[in-house]
């Protein structure tokens, strides 16, 4: 991947090649490097300073050149071998076996720690879209998302929680990843946030293409222009709504609501005909005027929106110009003054 | 009933000579039960299905274990795959029979057709069913009766298995005959999230789900029916977080309660938000 970690036997690369870990992307060593970025981990991780030097290939003071590390050998099980790497010739701890492998663990977990704030980083999303773009995370179950690609994402940021889920931008839903080496990793490695912003930072991708189609960015027709909620209309929740949700049938007969078996979860597919239903924002300003123009920023975090339907109504505002270049994006908000 | 089920099991020694016991038992066809002998020899069962399968006769006979024709290996081959697509197509009809309901209902209890993906159902088994009961359009899919929603199997052996062996009808016949079976159904669902923030667009969208929810509770409430959600209490606080996000109105907003694992705080979030800026 377009890292900027230097040689392909890193540590960082064959972690990130052993089986079961397909979804992690590799943190530059820039990153690592910037303490901020490791802030509050020391307490987090044990032997915090070894795994760190594991983790960037930095060879402890007292050094002899054994080729050792039996514990190391044995976890990578690379058989994919996605960067053609085996992680044969890699540094040379001088140290007891028994405490290489608290380090290595420790290394594992520092790096997921780390890779939940890269994967939130500039650098850190935008290989991630990579992955995304090629298809490195599989796919939604649900049929009607119609294989849409799926984003991994944790339901916790503590480490030891829960193992890693995949959201689907579709249904706006987290499902179990569908091979069970994937429950072996921990969600925290991912983080709650990760998901969602992915789909803030990168608003043009086409969710309704299914993951076995090229990833594309949204054609531009006038009526896909509609911004609703900061997202675009035809991108939110593609997967739900009339003719997506399941409707139980015996003999092509609907089973009915009142009957004991009848269909309850169907609130869960659905979504309103006409999205615009959904700009609360819109509804509120139209019913209480617009006296309150000043928040308007507010209702528009971190996208650059100019005025360019419904008059009168300061908050209805449209992206333009922008080709979902991702990085544009001023943190707070900034350019919604354009 | 006790001694089919033994059979249904006993795949070896001196059962393997029989076609059916094969052919369920071999790798890809888990979803199938076995058809009674009985059920496969009464013709009024299998009414219309000879304009259906080439070789009709044949293909009969070897499910039933009579076929003694001598014939080269290619006829031999064609006649198995009609003998594959004849048993599939009864098998729809079969499953539907309280015989039929009752074996797979003991493969739905052991999850022989694998485990709701979605986390909020915390791996409910699954049923087999199809999209059409057409041959040859749709194939075979699983039903979640927890999230009443429809998901493709994870393995491409399945996934080639025609949906109309199955049938639309019968996963939904399965819990009207066994009513008892009809799991509880929740509300907790997924909410995106970044750092601890709904994302607006979701939210809202959730907001309006659970509306509707909300309104389907309250229409059965006032016909009587059971609603069959396990958190009766949780209407209300719905009810709650939905005034207090109108108030809100912003794009998004701290929810301190209701998160899995509540929303921290601390030096790792200040962290993170550091590796953004």
């Amino acid at each position: 991947m377009s890292s900027s970690s230097g040689s392909p036997e890193s540590w960082i690369s064959s972690f990130c090649s052993l089986l079961g870990h397909e979804y992690f992307a590799e943190v530059s060593e820039e990153f690592i490097e910037d303490d901020f970025n490791l802030t509050g981990l020391q307490t987090q991780v044990a032997m915090y300073k070894e795994a760190l030097e594991m983790i960037l290939d930095v060879e402890p003071e007292d050094d002899d050149d054994d080729d050792e590390e039996d514990e190391e050998e044995d976890e990578d099980i690379s058989g994919d071998g996605r960067d053609g790497l085996t992680g044969r010739e890699r540094r040379h701890h001088s140290r007891i076996a028994s405490d290489l492998s608290v380090i290595e663990s420790s290394a594992e977990m520092l790096y997921g720690l780390i890779h939940q704030r890269f994967i939130c980083s500039r650098a850190g999303i935008q290989q991630m879209s990579e992955k995304y773009e090629l298809n490195h995370f599989g796919v939604c179950p649900r049929t009607n998302c119609n294989m849409t690609r799926a984003l991994p994402v944790g339901l916790s940021d503590i480490p030891g929680e829960d193992t890693v889920k995949l959201f689907c931008p579709s249904c706006l839903d987290v499902y179990v990843p569908p091979n069970s080496r994937f429950q072996t990793v921990d969600g925290a490695f991912f983080g709650r946030t990760f998901g969602a912003l992915f789909l803030l930072t990168f608003p043009d991708y086409d969710l309704t293409k299914s993951g076995s189609e090229a990833i594309a960015n949204i054609p531009r027709t006038a009526d896909d222009h509609q911004n609703i909620n900061g997202m675009w209309a035809r991108n939110i929740a593609p997967g739900l709504g009339k003719g997506k949700v399941y409707e139980p049938k015996i003999y092509g007969f609907r089973v009915s609501e009142m009957a004991r078996s009848g269909p309850r979860m169907q609130w869960l597919r659905k979504k309103p005909d006409d999205v615009h239903v959904l700009d609360e924002a819109r509804y509120f300003a139209e019913e209480h005027g617009e006296s309150d123009d000043d928040d308007e920023s507010m209702n528009t975090p971190g996208r650059a929106i100019a005025k360019r339907r419904a008059p009168g109504n300061a908050r209805l505002r449209q992206r333009q110009g922008q080709n979902g270049s991702p990085m544009s994006i001023e943190a707070n908000g900034q350019e919604t003054e354009l | 009933m006790a001694a089919m089920d033994d059979y249904v099991s006993e795949s070896d020694s001196d059962y393997t000579s029989y076609w059916r016991d094969w052919f369920i038992s071999s790798r890809g066809n888990e979803y199938f039960c076995e058809i009674d002998e009985d059920y496969l020899t009464d013709r009024f069962n299998l009414t219309g299905l000879n304009t259906e399968v080439q070789y009709y006769q044949y293909a009969l006979d070897l499910i039933t274990d009579v076929f003694d024709l001598d014939c080269d290996d290619e006829m031999r081959e064609t006649i198995e795959k009609s003998a594959r697509h004849l048993y599939g197509l009864v098998h729809a009809r079969y499953v539907v029979t309280t015989r039929g309901l009752a074996k797979m209902l003991e493969k739905y209890k052991k999850c022989d057709f694998g485990k709701c993906p979605r986390v909020m159902c915390n791996s409910h088994p699954l049923l087999p069913m199809g999209l059409s009961d057409v041959p040859n359009l749709k194939a075979v899919k699983l039903y979640c009766a927890r999230c009443e929603d429809v998901y493709n199997p994870k393995s491409t052996r399945h996934s080639s298995i025609d949906g109309a062996y199955f049938g639309t009808s019968f996963h939904n016949i399965l819990f009207q005959v066994y009513p008892a079976l009809v799991p509880a159904k929740s509300a907790e669902r997924y909410v995106p999230r970044v750092f601890g923030f709904k994302v607006h667009a979701a939210a809202a969208l959730v907001r309006w789900q659970n509306k509707e929810r909300n309104d389907m509770r309250r229409r059965l409430r006032k016909m009587e029916v059971d609603s069959g959600f396990k958190d009766g209490e949780d209407e209300l606080e719905d009810d709650e977080e939905d005034e207090e996000a109108e108030e809100g109105g912003g794009p998004a907003r701290l929810e301190y309660r209701g998160a899995p694992g509540g929303f921290i705080t601390g030096p790792a979030h200040d962290g993170q938000m550091g590796g953004v800026a």
